[in-house]
């Protein structure tokens, strides 16, 4: 069994105005230093093998199909045992 | 004339849809299930507005893969007449029958009103009925309807007449170049964000929707005819 953890966040050139309101939320708390802020998703794929060859083809597979929209997204992951 | 109005768990403007194709146009409707894989029947297929499958990962992302839109891309490629409206055209999107896709809009905010459309293109099956540079009102209801391309993309929209609708002196939720609607290249998918089926009647505060249906039905009269002809 390995765990896939990936991330999916916006790329650069698309604004995120999620983020743009976190980051108002961290000044108004006084935290000045704030210069931005990028909201992504986490997920834990758990999958049924020890390859990691494959592993990293079908995960890489999943992200292009439905975990991503490569339109807007980029994402980025690792593989770990568990 | 025959349409199917697409239902996934979640949808909510489905009804809406049916009836406005029924009172404006009186022509036979379905409903049609998401598990369904064979559309072929239908002359025009909706996809309604709402929440399906409760807007999970992206909107549109899970519906996009349900056995009815296979059925919606082989009946674009034979040049049905395709209508995703809202969350509609967020599907549209993700399956890739339209470019670009659509984000939170800019303010954070869910944005629900009549709102100003300027008809860009009145050449497309589903604008014959208006003229462009025409002003509809048409109501908004949706959090993530700021649309976003990128710059290829967009040049390529603009040059093929793809921009169908724009907001009109006014942008609710940050979209790129005021986009409300597009339609793909061979000009028989559109998508778009405000919702016509709910701009029938001057009860609902606007009957500028009606001539988007009867334009629908008088393209199809045209195809049928130039058929019969040939």
């Amino acid at each position: 069994m390995m765990t896939a953890r990936i991330h999916v966040t916006l790329k650069a050139s698309v604004l995120d105005p999620q983020g743009s309101a976190v980051t108002k939320s961290l000044h108004a708390l006084g935290y000045d230093e704030v210069a931005d802020v990028r909201i992504g998703k986490y997920l834990e794929v758990k999958v049924n093998t020890t390859d990691r060859a494959v592993a990293e083809e079908r995960i890489t597979e999943m992200c292009e199909k439905l975990l991503a929209n490569t339109v807007i997204e980029k994402y980025e992951f690792q593989l770990v045992e568990a | 004339m025959k349409f199917a109005v697409l239902v996934f768990p979640g949808s909510n403007c489905d009804i809406d849809a049916v009836k406005a194709v029924e009172d404006v146009l009186q022509q036979p409707v379905d409903t049609v299930w998401h598990t369904t894989s064979d559309l072929s029947e239908y002359d025009c297929i909706i996809v309604p507005g709402g929440f399906s499958y409760g807007d999970y990962l992206r909107c549109g992302a899970m519906a996009s893969l349900s056995p009815v839109m296979e059925a919606v891309k082989v009946e674009a490629a034979k040049g049905k007449f395709i209508v995703g409206i809202c969350n509609g055209f967020q599907i549209l999107t993700e399956t890739g029958l339209l470019p670009g896709a659509l984000r939170h809009n800019d303010t954070m905010q869910f944005r629900c009103d009549i709102t100003p459309l300027v008809v860009e293109n009145a050449d497309t099956p589903f604008t014959r009925e208006y003229s462009k540079g025409d002003v509809i009102n048409i109501p908004i209801a949706h959090g993530e309807g700021n649309y976003i391309a990128d710059e290829e993309t967009l040049a390529r929209l603009n040059s093929n007449n793809q921009v169908v609708f724009r907001y009109h002196e006014c942008n609710p939720n940050g979209s790129v170049e005021r986009i409300a609607g597009i339609c793909n290249e061979a000009g028989n998918v559109l998508g778009m964000m405000p919702h016509p089926e709910r701009a029938v009647s001057d009860l609902l505060g606007s009957a500028d929707g009606k001539a988007f249906f009867t334009s629908i039905l008088k393209a199809w009269e045209a195809r049928v005819h130039d058929h019969q002809r040939a």
